[in-house]
């Protein structure tokens, strides 16, 4: 065969066995990827108790209750729920309903005690008056979680 | 002149806005004028290189670069 | 092999022959310059008009959602100037087409830019909306390796004196690179992250009102005709830097 064809083969192969090293790499390592667990996976998977987590999901409907500049409510994917203590302030789009990361540590009686709360946002983009005009037809669709 | 404020206002927004818009601008102007410099560096190299190997080339013409004598 | 691949293949693959000489690819660069120009003029007046002025705040991000007509344009041409590169440089290996190297050194500071503004600008985005200037997730994560990549790449081309030798090593670093790619699109789905997912390229289609769809594609068509004016600055200054070389070295032997 020719040089340059050689050498094209030698290309497609050195891409190749790069991708599938670069896929077994990335599949091996999926735990440590984790940006944050959900209340689903506090359940099942056995975290040692001390440990730095995040964990992600839903702010569950009618649970935020503000003591002074301490926040409670709950975190829910649907499945399980978690109760999340926060002092400090939340972000704007902080708001129940809304998708939300806590980074902290379990404490006591179940209760995540979170040091840092983010605002998580889907891809939906709309104006106000057609988000509004949505909601009034009833077609909401809450934002997904993980 | 009341919705020029409220246009730089950005809803309470500004401090993150503008200088997104800012960055943008200064990075993308950065890049073509940075560009379009190093082509006229480049080609006035090439053109003093070229013009002083036909010098070169023509050892009897060195003085007179740019007069033209009947041949 | 039948007929219409066939063609296809001798038509492109005549292109690239003709284009193989600098001087017709200088000549086609120049015509094609005033276009793109003028283009990237005005699809900025236009887009940055529609961006800042004629669209609406977004239900729940208000005025914040103004920084995406900066960021999601910049964001496609960090992968799309990276996938040219990675292209241009399988081609200089395997084809040794003498401007596919130097069209891929030649935008590879642009596409830096790009990503630079991508992360700078999600940066701003991200501390009002999510309450962080930055994350460790996936998806913000692959994207600082890519600004690493181009910056690996552009050193490559300075750290050797031969320039066939820096061709070629900056070429196989792009093409490792390329695996960053698929991570950085397919990262907001493979793992939990901050960043949401896709707005745009989905299986569903545009998640995007048609109001706030209208500038984002007009700035995305300004960055587009911005990266093919500036590229075509910077490959005219290869192609008159390497003519430079080849005389200093031919002047050095003679």
């Amino acid at each position: 065969m020719t040089r340059k064809r050689r050498r094209l083969y030698v290309l497609i192969a050195a891409l190749a066995s790069l991708g599938v090293a670069s896929a077994l790499v990335l599949v091996a390592f999926q735990d440590n990827l984790v940006f944050f667990y959900s209340p689903s996976d506090l359940q099942t998977k056995s975290l040692p108790a001390d440990q730095r987590i995040r964990i992600g999901g839903l702010v569950e409907a009618e649970s935020v209750m503000r003591e002074g500049l301490t926040t409670r409510f709950r975190v829910t994917d649907t499945a399980h729920s978690i109760a999340v203590s926060y002092t400090g302030l939340l972000p704007d789009l902080f708001r129940e309903g809304q998708g939300v990361v806590a980074n902290g540590k379990l404490g006591p009686g179940g209760v995540f005690i979170a040091d840092e709360i983010l605002a998580k946002h889907d891809e939906n983009y709309m104006p106000p008056e057609v988000a509004d005009a949505i909601k009034r037809t009833g077609q909401w669709k809450p934002e997904g979680s993980r | 002149m009341e919705a020029v404020g409220t246009f730089l206002a950005m809803g309470g927004y500004a401090a993150f806005v503008w200088p997104s818009y800012g960055v943008a601008a200064v990075i993308l102007l950065g890049l073509l004028l940075a560009s379009r410099r190093r082509l006229r560096q480049e080609a006035r190299a090439l053109e003093a290189l070229e013009s002083s190997a036909a010098l070169r080339r023509r050892p009897a013409r060195r003085e007179a670069s740019g007069t033209r004598r009947p041949a | 092999m039948s007929g219409l691949p066939r063609a296809a293949l001798a038509a492109t693959s005549s292109a690239m022959h003709r284009f193989a000489n600098p001087t017709v690819a200088l000549r086609l660069a120049d015509r094609l310059m005033p276009w793109s120009a003028f283009l990237c003029a005005g699809l900025f007046m236009v887009g940055l008009y529609y961006a800042l002025i004629a669209s609406p705040i977004d239900y729940q991000q208000r005025d914040t959602v103004r920084i995406m007509y900066v960021h999601v344009p910049a964001a496609w041409m960090a992968l799309g100037v990276y996938a040219m590169m990675a292209t241009a440089s399988a081609v200089g290996l395997v084809w040794r087409h003498p401007l596919a190297d130097l069209s891929a050194k030649a935008a590879a500071p642009i596409g830096a830019g790009f990503t630079l503004i991508c992360l700078v600008t999600g940066a701003l985005w991200g501390q009002p909306t999510w309450g962080t200037w930055w994350v460790w997730d996936a998806r913000l994560t692959s994207v600082l390796i890519l600004f690493f990549l181009y910056l690996g790449y552009m050193a490559l081309w300075q750290a050797y004196d031969d320039p066939g030798r820096a061709a070629r090593a900056a070429a196989i670093l792009a093409l490792v690179g390329v695996v960053n790619l698929p991570v950085i699109k397919f990262s907001v789905d493979w793992w939990n992250t901050l960043h949401q997912p896709a707005s745009v390229f989905t299986l569903q289609g545009p998640k995007i009102d048609p109001s706030m769809l209208k500038p984002l594609m007009l700035m995305a068509g300004a960055y587009l005709a911005f990266f093919v004016t500036v590229l075509i600055y910077r490959l005219k200054a290869e192609i008159l830097a390497r003519r430079a070389s080849v005389l200093r070295r031919a002047r050095a032997e003679s």
